[in-house]
């Protein structure tokens, strides 16, 4: 039922909306750069358009460097599972305690 | 008035000791009325030492009040009472007076006088704060909070030690500047720098929080680094190897950050960056840095609170946290969603929310200090945080590709909690004078003027440029369930490793060795059996009683005979 409502993500249209809406805001403050007369502090500053250069060849070369140390530090999501601990009878006592907050109608954390 | 004299943990345990007597609607009264009035009688406390008293000779100061620990003690108090609003559904006593202990001992570590007191909270702060991990109950949590409660404790531990070598070098236990001149210096610096997470020392953070209980991240996330915080602003201020740590501390976790699939883990790293900031100010040391730090850890309360709330709604709902089986939340939870995206623009620091107006001021503090390196990582660290923090945590969670699961809202009290920070966020942002009026130093600072909104602008829509762009592009690191190695593998994977062939050797050759002696006290007794053996061969000879009786008699008789001669 709620599966089949449309939503405002679910038409392309909007996304693209979203985009140019996030392209022509670039674009105002790129302009805007011209504008507003800035006062700065640090030579680099001063650069024309340094703000914006900067904060996207900053998350590109971000992004890029983490998906590469990714390479090497990537594992599967079990590979801490059973540090040289046997958790099984721990997991055991867990449980039962568990059953026991219950027991006595305490109710257990609803989280998780 | 004696009212005044009360420190504010006080009525935290007394609450603690009602919480765990109490149920149901009483409980969650009280809770939620102490913070209150506990606010209300710290707003009324003038300045100065209120209880102080002789311990064993040391002079102990249990509440003391100043500009400084007053801006803490208002954060907490708040940061409790969004907390224990967020938290008001859960039915598990362990936690809920593990939490109200955990905010007191928080409240009684800003407001100690001395180093002893601090100690004190210090530990206290790790022993109740651990229950909010194992009251996850699982194994992983388990094994984070055993790992916790080690690293934690090991701080307090070197504070102690720190603590008599002060003693014995000053003569007094009063924690002011203390300064890295001295093993004294460098023992507490470390203990607080094992709590703030430098590098290093950080992983307990990613390790423990995203391990905890919904409920219990979100008090965890607000006071232990916070305190952390508070102790290195109070002791060492200006020292300047706090810019370069501050400075690796805002850069390291984002790459992890981007990398990271558990979105509750993405918030610790991104956390560890955001003390990063307020390191850095700690370390340039002048009063518009100092105003920066402390007034981002006010704000970074707040926000990360914020973030971990609507994550932990996300978790608390679909029992779900990872950002590959996550997405298109947004359709059926719509009011988190948004409360999410405003914790988002917070902590990117985007004008009119509160990230704006604090982290600017430890930008500004770098520049005009000449730390420009500094200022340019910390600048690439701002790009960063927008872009886990800003974009990733909402987009992953709630937009991104639909997952299918389809749920609701959380209950009431969870919405209403992240309603109270998501309006604390805006309101700061909007009217930062109020914040400003209760820092320490009066900076006459103005964020809001157009070189910086248009340069943070610029940066933020540039970075979230480079986000669509990469993804797009198909360069955006897919997220995959995994685990990503951080340093927390050299104790958990290599010391084992390598503790475990260590001492197979040592086992080895001490079987090697043992076997040998056993041999050669063999071969000696097989030498002193042969040696036996022919012995009483000779005198035994087939008639072993006989013989032995014969020389009985021999015995006897010449005894007998020597008696009678003499």
């Amino acid at each position: 039922m709620e599966s089949k409502k449309k939503h405002i993500f679910d038409e392309v249209k909007n996304v693209k909306r979203l985009l140019n809406c996030l392209y022509v805001c670039c674009a105002l403050l790129l302009i805007l750069d011209f504008v507003i007369h800035r006062h700065v502090s640090h030579h680099w500053e001063r650069l024309w358009a340094f703000y914006p250069i900067y904060g996207f060849l900053g998350c590109v070369v971000l992004v890029l460097v983490a998906s590469w140390i990714r390479r090497f530090l990537m594992r599967g999501q079990d590979y801490y599972d059973g540090e040289g601990i046997d958790y099984k009878e721990k997991d055991k006592e867990v449980g039962q305690s568990l059953s026991h907050v219950r027991g006595k109608g305490e109710g257990h954390d609803v989280d998780a | 008035m004696w009212m005044l004299e009360i420190p504010p943990f006080v009525p935290f345990f007394i609450s603690a000791l009602i919480a765990l007597a109490t149920r149901g609607l009483l409980r969650a009264v009280i809770m939620t009325i102490i913070p209150v009035i506990s606010m209300l009688q710290l707003w009324m406390v003038p300045e100065g030492i209120h209880l102080q008293f002789t311990f064993l000779s040391f002079e102990l100061i249990l509440y003391r009040v100043d500009k400084l620990s007053l801006m803490f003690g208002y954060i907490f108090h708040i940061a409790a009472f969004i907390a224990i609003i967020y938290s008001l559904h859960v039915r598990d006593t362990s936690q809920q007076v593990a939490a109200m202990m955990y905010a007191g001992s928080g409240l009684g570590a800003v407001f100690a006088g001395d180093l002893i007191t601090l100690f004190v909270f210090w530990e206290l702060l790790a022993f109740t704060s651990v229950f909010l991990i194992l009251a996850r109950r699982t194994r992983r949590a388990y094994a984070a909070a055993m790992r916790y409660l080690i690293i934690q404790v090991l701080s307090g531990v070197l504070l102690l030690i720190g603590a008599v070598f002060y003693l014995a070098d000053n003569a007094t236990l009063e924690f002011a500047y203390l300064g890295l001149d001295g093993i004294a210096g460098w023992l507490i610096f470390i203990a607080f720098g094992i709590k703030c997470a430098f590098p290093l020392a950080h992983n307990w953070l990613t390790d423990a929080y995203p391990e905890a209980t919904v409920t219990g991240t979100v008090f965890l996330s607000a006071f232990t680094t916070k305190v952390a915080v508070y102790a290195l602003a109070r002791g060492y201020p200006g020292t300047e190897l706090l810019v370069y740590i501050g400075a690796v501390m805002t850069c390291f976790p984002i790459f992890f950050a981007v990398i990271e699939n558990d979105l509750r883990r993405v918030l610790a790293y991104s956390l560890i960056n955001q003390l990063g900031f307020m390191v850095v100010g700690i370390g340039i040391g002048t009063a518009l840095a100092i105003n920066g730090a402390v007034s981002h850890a006010f704000n970074d309360v707040i926000f990360k609170g914020l973030l971990f709330m609507s994550m932990g709604a996300v978790l608390h709902k679909t029992g779900r946290i990872n950002a590959s089986d996550l997405g298109g939340l947004y359709k059926s939870m719509p009011k988190t969603t948004v409360l999410c995206m405003v914790g988002a623009a917070s902590i990117s620091a985007f004008p009119l929310f509160n990230g704006f107006v604090s982290k600017s001021m430890v930008m500004s503090a770098a520049l005009e200090n000449g730390y420009d390196w500094i200022w340019l990582i910390l600048l690439f660290a701002s790009a960063g945080v927008f872009h886990h923090a800003g974009i990733k945590i909402p987009y992953f969670a709630f937009f991104a590709h639909d997952s299918g699961i389809r749920t609701s809202d959380p209950s009431n009290n969870m919405i209403m909690a992240m309603l109270i920070a998501a309006g604390l966020c805006i309101a700061i942002g909007i009217y930062p004078a109020a914040l400003y009026s209760l820092l320490p130093y009066d900076t006459g600072y103005n964020p809001y003027d157009a070189t910086h909104v248009l340069a943070q602008t610029q940066l933020l829509f540039f970075s979230a440029l480079a986000f669509v762009w990469l993804n797009l592009r198909g360069m955006y690191p897919p997220e995959r369930p995994s685990t990503n190695l951080d340093f927390d593998w050299v104790y958990r994977r290599l010391f084992p490793t390598m503790l475990r062939s260590i001492f197979a050797t040592i086992w080895k050759l001490d079987k090697r060795f043992r076997q040998r002696a056993i041999n050669k006290i063999e071969s000696h007794f097989v030498f002193m059996s042969k040696k036996y053996s022919q012995l009483t061969e000779l005198l035994l000879r087939g008639y072993p009683l006989g013989s032995m009786v014969l020389w009985l008699v021999v015995v006897l008789s010449c005894y007998l005979f020597l008696s009678v001669i003499y």
